[in-house]
Protein backbone atom coordinates (compact mmCIF):
# COMPACT_ATOMS: atom_id res chain seq x y z
CA UNK A 1 0.00 0.00 0.00
CA UNK A 2 2.44 2.68 -1.12
CA UNK A 3 1.47 6.26 -0.51
CA UNK A 4 -0.20 5.33 2.78
CA UNK A 5 1.51 7.25 5.54
CA UNK A 6 0.53 7.25 9.20
CA UNK A 7 2.08 10.01 11.27
CA UNK A 8 2.04 9.49 15.05
CA UNK A 9 2.51 12.60 17.17
CA UNK A 10 4.01 11.68 20.53
CA UNK A 11 6.35 8.74 21.17
CA UNK A 12 5.62 7.58 24.67
CA UNK A 13 3.61 4.52 25.78
CA UNK A 14 0.65 5.31 23.48
CA UNK A 15 2.52 6.42 20.36
CA UNK A 16 5.20 3.74 20.44
CA UNK A 17 2.75 0.93 21.04
CA UNK A 18 0.56 2.28 18.25
CA UNK A 19 3.48 2.18 15.79
CA UNK A 20 4.42 -1.42 16.62
CA UNK A 21 0.81 -2.55 16.76
CA UNK A 22 0.19 -1.10 13.28
CA UNK A 23 2.90 -3.40 11.93
CA UNK A 24 1.48 -6.32 13.88
CA UNK A 25 -1.91 -5.63 12.29
CA UNK A 26 -0.32 -5.76 8.84
CA UNK A 27 -0.06 -2.05 8.07
CA UNK A 28 2.45 -1.83 5.20
CA UNK A 29 2.54 1.93 4.61
CA UNK A 30 5.03 4.37 6.07
CA UNK A 31 4.98 5.01 9.81
CA UNK A 32 6.48 8.26 11.09
CA UNK A 33 6.71 8.56 14.87
CA UNK A 34 7.54 12.03 16.16
CA UNK A 35 8.42 13.40 19.59
CA UNK A 36 10.09 16.54 20.81
CA UNK A 37 11.80 14.55 23.59
CA UNK A 38 15.24 13.59 22.20
CA UNK A 39 15.48 10.44 24.38
CA UNK A 40 14.83 7.01 22.93
CA UNK A 41 11.23 6.40 24.14
CA UNK A 42 11.30 5.06 27.68
CA UNK A 43 9.09 3.66 30.43
CA UNK A 44 7.66 6.50 32.49
CA UNK A 45 6.45 4.72 35.65
CA UNK A 46 9.97 3.89 36.93
CA UNK A 47 10.96 7.58 36.79
CA UNK A 48 9.43 8.27 40.21
CA UNK A 49 10.60 4.94 41.66
CA UNK A 50 13.44 2.70 40.42
CA UNK A 51 15.09 5.46 38.37
CA UNK A 52 15.42 7.86 41.32
CA UNK A 53 16.53 5.08 43.65
CA UNK A 54 18.98 3.60 41.14
CA UNK A 55 20.96 6.84 41.01
CA UNK A 56 22.14 6.36 37.42
CA UNK A 57 20.91 9.22 35.20
CA UNK A 58 21.61 7.16 32.07
CA UNK A 59 19.53 4.20 33.25
CA UNK A 60 16.29 5.03 31.45
CA UNK A 61 14.43 1.88 30.54
CA UNK A 62 13.67 1.93 26.81
CA UNK A 63 10.19 0.90 25.68
CA UNK A 64 11.80 -0.79 22.67
CA UNK A 65 15.39 -1.18 21.55
CA UNK A 66 16.64 1.38 19.04
CA UNK A 67 17.12 -1.43 16.52
CA UNK A 68 13.49 -2.49 16.87
CA UNK A 69 12.30 0.69 15.14
CA UNK A 70 14.44 0.02 12.08
CA UNK A 71 13.47 -3.66 12.11
CA UNK A 72 9.79 -2.71 12.04
CA UNK A 73 10.43 0.06 9.51
CA UNK A 74 9.27 2.81 11.84
CA UNK A 75 10.73 6.24 11.08
CA UNK A 76 11.42 7.56 14.57
CA UNK A 77 11.95 11.32 14.59
CA UNK A 78 13.13 12.43 18.01
CA UNK A 79 13.80 16.00 19.07
CA UNK A 80 11.33 17.17 16.44
CA UNK A 81 8.48 19.52 17.31
CA UNK A 82 5.09 19.25 15.62
CA UNK A 83 3.96 22.80 14.93
CA UNK A 84 0.58 22.29 13.31
CA UNK A 85 -1.75 20.01 11.43
CA UNK A 86 -2.92 21.22 8.06
CA UNK A 87 -6.11 19.25 7.71
CA UNK A 88 -7.00 20.46 4.21
CA UNK A 89 -3.55 19.81 2.75
CA UNK A 90 -3.25 16.62 4.86
CA UNK A 91 0.15 17.63 6.21
CA UNK A 92 1.81 17.48 9.60
CA UNK A 93 4.02 20.55 9.87
CA UNK A 94 7.13 19.95 11.97
CA UNK A 95 10.23 21.92 12.94
CA UNK A 96 11.96 19.95 10.18
CA UNK A 97 9.40 20.47 7.44
CA UNK A 98 5.99 19.18 6.39
CA UNK A 99 5.03 15.51 6.13
CA UNK A 100 2.12 14.38 3.93
CA UNK A 101 -0.20 12.07 5.83
CA UNK A 102 -3.02 9.69 5.12
CA UNK A 103 -3.76 9.23 8.82
CA UNK A 104 -2.59 10.92 12.00
CA UNK A 105 -2.59 9.57 15.56
CA UNK A 106 -2.38 12.19 18.28
CA UNK A 107 -0.65 10.78 21.35
CA UNK A 108 0.23 14.16 22.76
CA UNK A 109 -0.19 13.30 26.44
CA UNK A 110 -0.37 15.92 29.14
CA UNK A 111 1.74 18.53 30.90
CA UNK A 112 2.09 18.93 34.67
CA UNK A 113 0.07 21.80 36.04
CA UNK A 114 2.02 24.40 37.97
CA UNK A 115 -0.24 26.17 40.44
CA UNK A 116 0.08 29.95 40.67
CA UNK A 117 1.89 30.05 44.03
CA UNK A 118 3.79 33.18 44.92
CA UNK A 119 7.54 32.55 44.73
CA UNK A 120 7.24 29.07 43.21
CA UNK A 121 8.60 29.95 39.78
CA UNK A 122 11.73 31.49 41.37
CA UNK A 123 12.19 28.65 43.87
CA UNK A 124 15.40 26.60 43.99
CA UNK A 125 15.23 22.89 43.22
CA UNK A 126 11.54 23.00 42.38
CA UNK A 127 10.43 20.23 40.05
CA UNK A 128 7.51 18.50 38.47
CA UNK A 129 7.85 14.81 37.57
CA UNK A 130 6.54 13.69 34.23
CA UNK A 131 9.38 12.96 31.84
CA UNK A 132 13.01 11.86 31.78
CA UNK A 133 14.23 15.44 31.94
CA UNK A 134 12.34 16.08 35.17
CA UNK A 135 13.60 12.87 36.74
CA UNK A 136 17.19 13.50 35.67
CA UNK A 137 17.03 17.03 37.11
CA UNK A 138 15.71 15.69 40.43
CA UNK A 139 18.45 13.07 40.52
CA UNK A 140 21.12 15.69 39.77
CA UNK A 141 19.83 17.86 42.62
CA UNK A 142 19.85 14.88 45.00
CA UNK A 143 23.41 14.00 43.97
CA UNK A 144 24.73 17.57 44.16
CA UNK A 145 27.17 17.36 47.06
CA UNK A 146 27.49 21.14 47.35
CA UNK A 147 23.85 21.55 48.23
CA UNK A 148 22.57 18.68 50.34
CA UNK A 149 18.86 17.97 50.15
CA UNK A 150 17.75 17.46 53.74
CA UNK A 151 14.16 18.63 53.56
CA UNK A 152 11.71 18.00 50.76
CA UNK A 153 8.17 19.33 50.44
CA UNK A 154 5.89 17.48 48.03
CA UNK A 155 2.84 19.47 46.96
CA UNK A 156 -0.01 17.12 46.09
CA UNK A 157 -0.67 13.62 47.41
CA UNK A 158 -1.56 11.87 44.19
CA UNK A 159 0.38 8.86 42.96
CA UNK A 160 3.28 10.84 41.49
CA UNK A 161 3.69 12.93 44.63
CA UNK A 162 3.54 9.93 46.95
CA UNK A 163 5.89 7.82 44.85
CA UNK A 164 8.37 10.70 44.71
CA UNK A 165 7.97 11.17 48.47
CA UNK A 166 8.70 7.48 49.12
CA UNK A 167 11.75 7.49 46.86
CA UNK A 168 13.23 10.73 48.23
CA UNK A 169 12.63 9.54 51.78
CA UNK A 170 14.45 6.30 51.02
CA UNK A 171 17.31 8.44 49.71
CA UNK A 172 17.55 10.04 53.13
CA UNK A 173 15.48 13.22 52.91
CA UNK A 174 12.93 14.33 55.49
CA UNK A 175 9.79 14.60 53.39
CA UNK A 176 6.52 16.44 54.05
CA UNK A 177 3.57 15.94 51.72
CA UNK A 178 1.00 18.74 51.57
CA UNK A 179 -2.48 17.92 50.25
CA UNK A 180 -5.39 20.34 49.97
CA UNK A 181 -8.06 17.62 50.13
CA UNK A 182 -9.20 15.76 53.24
CA UNK A 183 -7.09 12.73 52.54
CA UNK A 184 -4.29 11.54 50.27
CA UNK A 185 -5.23 10.00 46.91
CA UNK A 186 -8.73 11.45 47.32
CA UNK A 187 -9.32 11.85 43.58
CA UNK A 188 -8.16 8.35 42.63
CA UNK A 189 -8.61 5.89 45.50
CA UNK A 190 -11.04 4.82 48.21
CA UNK A 191 -10.87 5.90 51.81
CA UNK A 192 -9.62 2.55 53.21
CA UNK A 193 -6.79 2.61 50.71
CA UNK A 194 -5.93 6.23 51.59
CA UNK A 195 -5.90 5.34 55.28
CA UNK A 196 -3.60 2.37 54.72
CA UNK A 197 -1.19 4.41 52.60
CA UNK A 198 -1.24 7.30 55.09
CA UNK A 199 -0.11 4.92 57.84
CA UNK A 200 2.49 3.41 55.52
CA UNK A 201 4.02 6.79 54.74
CA UNK A 202 3.93 7.96 58.34
CA UNK A 203 5.54 4.73 59.53
CA UNK A 204 8.36 5.45 57.12
CA UNK A 205 8.97 8.91 58.52
CA UNK A 206 7.01 10.97 56.01
CA UNK A 207 4.84 13.74 57.32
CA UNK A 208 1.42 14.06 55.70
CA UNK A 209 -0.43 17.36 55.99
CA UNK A 210 -3.98 17.34 54.60
CA UNK A 211 -6.50 20.15 54.14
CA UNK A 212 -3.74 22.70 53.75
CA UNK A 213 -2.66 24.62 50.72
CA UNK A 214 0.62 26.27 49.90
CA UNK A 215 0.35 30.04 49.91
CA UNK A 216 3.93 30.99 49.11
CA UNK A 217 7.51 29.88 48.68
CA UNK A 218 10.13 32.09 50.30
CA UNK A 219 13.63 31.64 48.98
CA UNK A 220 16.67 33.39 50.44
CA UNK A 221 20.41 32.80 50.39
CA UNK A 222 20.15 31.05 53.74
CA UNK A 223 17.16 28.82 53.22
CA UNK A 224 13.93 28.11 51.40
CA UNK A 225 10.54 27.86 53.07
CA UNK A 226 7.17 26.62 51.88
CA UNK A 227 4.48 28.64 53.62
CA UNK A 228 1.10 27.00 54.18
CA UNK A 229 -2.27 28.76 54.39
CA UNK A 230 -2.25 28.50 58.21
CA UNK A 231 1.15 30.21 58.37
CA UNK A 232 3.18 27.05 58.97
CA UNK A 233 6.64 27.30 57.43
CA UNK A 234 8.25 24.12 56.12
CA UNK A 235 11.94 23.93 55.23
CA UNK A 236 12.28 22.87 51.63
CA UNK A 237 15.67 22.28 50.01
CA UNK A 238 13.61 20.70 47.25
CA UNK A 239 9.99 21.09 46.17
CA UNK A 240 8.15 18.50 44.10
CA UNK A 241 4.89 19.71 42.55
CA UNK A 242 2.47 16.89 41.76
CA UNK A 243 -0.95 18.49 41.52
CA UNK A 244 -2.14 16.95 38.29
CA UNK A 245 -1.84 17.70 34.62
CA UNK A 246 -3.36 19.70 31.81
CA UNK A 247 -4.02 17.68 28.68
CA UNK A 248 -2.12 18.70 25.56
CA UNK A 249 -5.04 19.56 23.28
CA UNK A 250 -3.57 22.66 21.59
CA UNK A 251 -2.59 20.92 18.35
CA UNK A 252 -6.01 19.29 18.04
CA UNK A 253 -7.86 22.49 18.93
CA UNK A 254 -5.92 24.57 16.43
CA UNK A 255 -6.87 22.05 13.73
CA UNK A 256 -10.57 22.31 14.50
CA UNK A 257 -10.81 18.89 16.17
CA UNK A 258 -13.47 18.68 18.89
CA UNK A 259 -11.94 18.91 22.35
CA UNK A 260 -13.14 19.31 25.92
CA UNK A 261 -11.16 20.79 28.80
CA UNK A 262 -10.24 17.23 29.85
CA UNK A 263 -9.10 16.08 26.42
CA UNK A 264 -9.49 15.35 22.72
CA UNK A 265 -12.88 13.78 22.03
CA UNK A 266 -12.69 10.34 20.39
CA UNK A 267 -15.20 7.56 19.75
CA UNK A 268 -14.82 3.92 20.83
CA UNK A 269 -12.53 3.32 17.83
CA UNK A 270 -10.28 6.28 18.72
CA UNK A 271 -11.53 8.47 15.86
CA UNK A 272 -11.60 12.21 16.46
CA UNK A 273 -14.21 14.53 14.93
CA UNK A 274 -12.07 14.89 11.78
CA UNK A 275 -11.73 11.88 9.52
CA UNK A 276 -8.39 10.07 9.41
CA UNK A 277 -7.28 11.78 12.61
CA UNK A 278 -7.20 9.65 15.74
CA UNK A 279 -6.08 10.11 19.33
CA UNK A 280 -4.93 7.77 22.13
CA UNK A 281 -3.84 7.84 25.75
CA UNK A 282 -3.78 10.55 28.40
CA UNK A 283 -4.90 13.19 25.89
CA UNK A 284 -8.28 11.60 25.12
CA UNK A 285 -11.88 11.74 26.30
CA UNK A 286 -13.54 8.51 25.24
CA UNK A 287 -16.73 6.48 25.65
CA UNK A 288 -16.57 3.18 27.52
CA UNK A 289 -19.36 0.59 27.75
CA UNK A 290 -19.31 0.42 31.54
CA UNK A 291 -17.52 3.60 32.63
CA UNK A 292 -19.52 6.25 30.80
CA UNK A 293 -19.57 8.51 27.75
CA UNK A 294 -16.81 10.92 28.63
CA UNK A 295 -14.01 9.00 30.31
CA UNK A 296 -10.57 10.39 30.82
CA UNK A 297 -7.90 8.12 32.26
CA UNK A 298 -4.24 8.90 32.76
CA UNK A 299 -2.37 5.60 32.81
CA UNK A 300 0.03 3.42 30.88
CA UNK A 301 -2.57 0.70 30.47
CA UNK A 302 -5.08 3.12 28.94
CA UNK A 303 -2.50 4.40 26.46
CA UNK A 304 -1.37 0.90 25.47
CA UNK A 305 -4.94 -0.43 25.24
CA UNK A 306 -6.12 2.46 23.08
CA UNK A 307 -3.01 2.12 20.89
CA UNK A 308 -4.07 -1.46 20.09
CA UNK A 309 -7.56 -0.30 19.15
CA UNK A 310 -6.43 2.57 16.92
CA UNK A 311 -4.06 0.26 15.04
CA UNK A 312 -6.99 -2.02 14.32
CA UNK A 313 -9.19 0.90 13.24
CA UNK A 314 -6.53 2.22 10.86
CA UNK A 315 -6.06 -1.23 9.34
CA UNK A 316 -9.77 -1.52 8.67
CA UNK A 317 -10.96 -3.69 11.56
CA UNK A 318 -13.76 -2.73 13.87
CA UNK A 319 -12.90 -3.05 17.52
CA UNK A 320 -14.20 -1.13 20.44
CA UNK A 321 -12.20 0.04 23.43
CA UNK A 322 -13.81 -1.74 26.37
CA UNK A 323 -10.84 -2.76 28.56
CA UNK A 324 -11.27 -2.33 32.31
CA UNK A 325 -8.72 0.19 33.50
CA UNK A 326 -5.92 -1.18 35.63
CA UNK A 327 -3.20 0.55 37.48
CA UNK A 328 -0.30 -0.08 39.82
CA UNK A 329 1.94 1.83 42.19
CA UNK A 330 4.80 0.84 44.47
CA UNK A 331 5.48 2.81 47.63
CA UNK A 332 7.80 1.38 50.29
CA UNK A 333 6.74 -2.25 50.73
CA UNK A 334 3.19 -1.58 49.53
CA UNK A 335 2.41 -2.99 46.11
CA UNK A 336 -0.81 -1.35 45.04
CA UNK A 337 -2.86 -2.68 42.15
CA UNK A 338 -6.31 -1.67 41.07
CA UNK A 339 -8.75 -2.71 38.37
CA UNK A 340 -11.94 -0.92 37.37
CA UNK A 341 -12.91 2.53 38.61
CA UNK A 342 -14.56 3.13 41.98
CA UNK A 343 -16.76 6.00 40.85
CA UNK A 344 -20.00 4.08 40.28
CA UNK A 345 -19.88 2.06 43.47
CA UNK A 346 -22.57 2.49 46.11
CA UNK A 347 -21.16 -0.02 48.59
CA UNK A 348 -17.67 -1.23 49.41
CA UNK A 349 -16.19 -4.11 51.37
CA UNK A 350 -12.74 -4.32 52.87
CA UNK A 351 -10.92 -7.62 53.16
CA UNK A 352 -7.96 -7.37 55.49
CA UNK A 353 -5.30 -9.99 55.12
CA UNK A 354 -2.75 -9.58 57.87
CA UNK A 355 -1.48 -6.16 58.84
CA UNK A 356 0.27 -5.37 55.58
CA UNK A 357 -2.30 -6.41 52.99
CA UNK A 358 -5.85 -5.52 52.15
CA UNK A 359 -8.26 -5.39 49.27
CA UNK A 360 -11.16 -3.00 48.77
CA UNK A 361 -14.08 -4.37 46.78
CA UNK A 362 -16.41 -1.83 45.15
CA UNK A 363 -19.94 -2.81 44.18
CA UNK A 364 -22.72 -1.07 42.31
CA UNK A 365 -25.56 -2.92 44.01
CA UNK A 366 -24.42 -6.51 43.61
CA UNK A 367 -22.23 -5.88 40.57
CA UNK A 368 -18.49 -5.77 41.24
CA UNK A 369 -17.04 -2.67 39.55
CA UNK A 370 -13.59 -2.14 41.04
CA UNK A 371 -10.97 -3.83 43.21
CA UNK A 372 -8.12 -2.01 44.87
CA UNK A 373 -5.48 -4.29 46.34
CA UNK A 374 -2.41 -3.69 48.47
CA UNK A 375 0.02 -6.61 48.63
CA UNK A 376 -2.93 -8.77 47.56
CA UNK A 377 -2.37 -9.62 43.90
CA UNK A 378 -4.82 -12.50 44.06
CA UNK A 379 -7.63 -10.08 44.84
CA UNK A 380 -6.53 -7.91 41.95
CA UNK A 381 -6.26 -10.79 39.49
CA UNK A 382 -9.51 -12.53 40.42
CA UNK A 383 -11.34 -9.22 40.85
CA UNK A 384 -10.38 -8.13 37.36
CA UNK A 385 -11.56 -11.40 35.91
CA UNK A 386 -14.85 -11.26 37.83
CA UNK A 387 -15.58 -7.67 36.78
CA UNK A 388 -15.08 -8.62 33.13
CA UNK A 389 -17.27 -11.72 33.43
CA UNK A 390 -19.88 -10.02 35.65
CA UNK A 391 -19.51 -12.75 38.27
CA UNK A 392 -21.68 -12.40 41.38
CA UNK A 393 -19.91 -12.59 44.71
CA UNK A 394 -20.84 -13.78 48.20
CA UNK A 395 -20.06 -10.62 50.14
CA UNK A 396 -20.20 -12.31 53.53
CA UNK A 397 -17.59 -14.87 52.56
CA UNK A 398 -15.45 -12.19 50.95
CA UNK A 399 -14.88 -10.37 54.21
CA UNK A 400 -13.97 -13.63 55.97
CA UNK A 401 -10.22 -14.04 55.44
CA UNK A 402 -10.50 -17.72 56.31
CA UNK A 403 -12.36 -18.23 53.03
CA UNK A 404 -10.07 -18.17 49.99
CA UNK A 405 -11.02 -15.42 47.53
CA UNK A 406 -11.62 -17.91 44.76
CA UNK A 407 -14.29 -19.59 46.90
CA UNK A 408 -16.31 -16.40 47.28
CA UNK A 409 -18.20 -16.79 44.02
CA UNK A 410 -21.95 -17.13 44.38
CA UNK B 1 28.32 -12.72 29.46
CA UNK B 2 25.50 -15.16 30.04
CA UNK B 3 23.83 -16.74 27.04
CA UNK B 4 20.03 -17.04 27.09
CA UNK B 5 18.02 -18.75 24.37
CA UNK B 6 14.53 -17.38 23.65
CA UNK B 7 12.19 -19.42 21.49
CA UNK B 8 9.38 -17.41 19.89
CA UNK B 9 5.97 -18.55 18.64
CA UNK B 10 7.36 -19.04 15.11
CA UNK B 11 9.77 -21.60 16.65
CA UNK B 12 12.78 -19.39 15.94
CA UNK B 13 15.63 -19.59 18.42
CA UNK B 14 17.15 -16.27 19.48
CA UNK B 15 20.49 -16.56 21.24
CA UNK B 16 21.03 -13.44 23.36
CA UNK B 17 23.71 -12.35 25.81
CA UNK B 18 23.81 -10.10 28.85
CA UNK B 19 25.44 -10.01 32.26
CA UNK B 20 22.83 -8.12 34.23
CA UNK B 21 19.22 -6.96 34.16
CA UNK B 22 16.18 -9.20 33.84
CA UNK B 23 15.24 -11.67 31.13
CA UNK B 24 12.36 -9.34 30.23
CA UNK B 25 14.70 -6.38 29.67
CA UNK B 26 16.97 -8.55 27.53
CA UNK B 27 14.01 -9.76 25.47
CA UNK B 28 12.55 -6.27 24.98
CA UNK B 29 15.95 -4.84 24.08
CA UNK B 30 16.16 -7.46 21.34
CA UNK B 31 12.57 -7.13 20.12
CA UNK B 32 11.56 -10.68 21.03
CA UNK B 33 7.97 -11.06 19.82
CA UNK B 34 5.45 -11.72 22.59
CA UNK B 35 7.43 -10.13 25.43
CA UNK B 36 5.95 -6.68 26.04
CA UNK B 37 6.79 -5.81 29.63
CA UNK B 38 4.09 -3.12 29.70
CA UNK B 39 4.56 -2.42 33.42
CA UNK B 40 8.29 -1.94 33.04
CA UNK B 41 9.23 -5.01 35.05
CA UNK B 42 7.49 -4.67 38.39
CA UNK B 43 5.39 -7.82 38.19
CA UNK B 44 2.13 -5.99 37.58
CA UNK B 45 0.96 -6.79 34.06
CA UNK B 46 1.79 -10.41 33.15
CA UNK B 47 2.91 -9.46 29.61
CA UNK B 48 6.30 -11.20 29.85
CA UNK B 49 5.11 -14.76 30.35
CA UNK B 50 7.55 -17.52 29.40
CA UNK B 51 7.86 -21.27 29.85
CA UNK B 52 11.17 -22.41 31.24
CA UNK B 53 12.61 -25.61 29.77
CA UNK B 54 11.95 -28.34 32.39
CA UNK B 55 15.65 -29.19 32.67
CA UNK B 56 16.48 -25.55 33.48
CA UNK B 57 13.79 -24.99 36.10
CA UNK B 58 15.94 -25.83 39.09
CA UNK B 59 18.54 -23.24 38.07
CA UNK B 60 15.96 -20.53 37.48
CA UNK B 61 14.16 -21.07 40.77
CA UNK B 62 10.57 -20.67 41.89
CA UNK B 63 8.17 -17.79 41.37
CA UNK B 64 7.47 -15.60 44.40
CA UNK B 65 3.98 -15.59 45.84
CA UNK B 66 3.12 -12.31 44.12
CA UNK B 67 4.42 -13.60 40.81
CA UNK B 68 2.50 -16.86 41.16
CA UNK B 69 -0.66 -14.89 41.85
CA UNK B 70 -0.04 -12.65 38.85
CA UNK B 71 0.48 -15.68 36.64
CA UNK B 72 -3.14 -16.55 37.26
CA UNK B 73 -3.89 -13.58 35.01
CA UNK B 74 -1.99 -15.08 32.10
CA UNK B 75 -3.20 -17.54 29.51
CA UNK B 76 -1.52 -20.89 28.80
CA UNK B 77 -0.09 -21.19 32.28
CA UNK B 78 1.80 -24.40 33.01
CA UNK B 79 3.99 -25.61 35.85
CA UNK B 80 6.92 -24.16 33.87
CA UNK B 81 5.46 -20.67 33.67
CA UNK B 82 7.34 -17.63 34.90
CA UNK B 83 7.08 -13.87 34.42
CA UNK B 84 10.52 -13.19 33.03
CA UNK B 85 10.78 -9.66 34.47
CA UNK B 86 11.28 -11.45 37.78
CA UNK B 87 14.26 -13.50 36.60
CA UNK B 88 17.59 -11.75 37.09
CA UNK B 89 20.38 -12.68 34.71
CA UNK B 90 23.47 -14.24 36.30
CA UNK B 91 26.13 -16.84 35.38
CA UNK B 92 24.07 -19.63 36.80
CA UNK B 93 21.51 -19.15 33.98
CA UNK B 94 24.11 -19.88 31.26
CA UNK B 95 22.43 -21.48 28.27
CA UNK B 96 18.87 -21.71 29.63
CA UNK B 97 16.06 -22.09 27.12
CA UNK B 98 12.84 -20.13 27.56
CA UNK B 99 9.82 -20.28 25.30
CA UNK B 100 7.63 -17.22 24.92
CA UNK B 101 4.13 -18.19 26.06
CA UNK B 102 1.31 -17.69 23.59
CA UNK B 103 -1.69 -15.55 24.24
Amino acid sequence: MSGNTCVIVGASHGGVNCAFELRKQGFDGDIVLIDKDPQLPYHRPPLSKAFLLGGDPTALQPLKAQSAYAQSDIDLKLGVEVESLDVSAKQVVTSEGAIDYDSVVLATGATPFIPPISGLSEAKNSFVLRDANDATDILAAVQNTENTINHVVVVGAGYIGLEAAASLSKLGAKVTVVEREQRILQRVASEPLSTFMTHKHKANGIEIVCQKTVSAVKTSEANQLVVLDDGTELKADMIIVGVGVRVNTELAQASGIETLPQGIVVDAHMKTSISNIYAVGDCTVFPHPTLGDKCHIESVQNAVGQARIVAQTITGKVSTYDEQPWFWSDQFDAKLQSVGLPKDADNILVREEGDNALSVWHFDGEALVCVEAINAPKAYVLGGRWIAKKVLIDKEKLTDVNVAIKDCVL
Amino acid sequence: MTQIIFITADEQEHVLEADSGSLMELAVANNIAGIDGDCGGVCSCATCHVHIAPEDKARVGEASEIEADMLELAENVTENSRLCCQIAISDKLEGIRVTVAEG
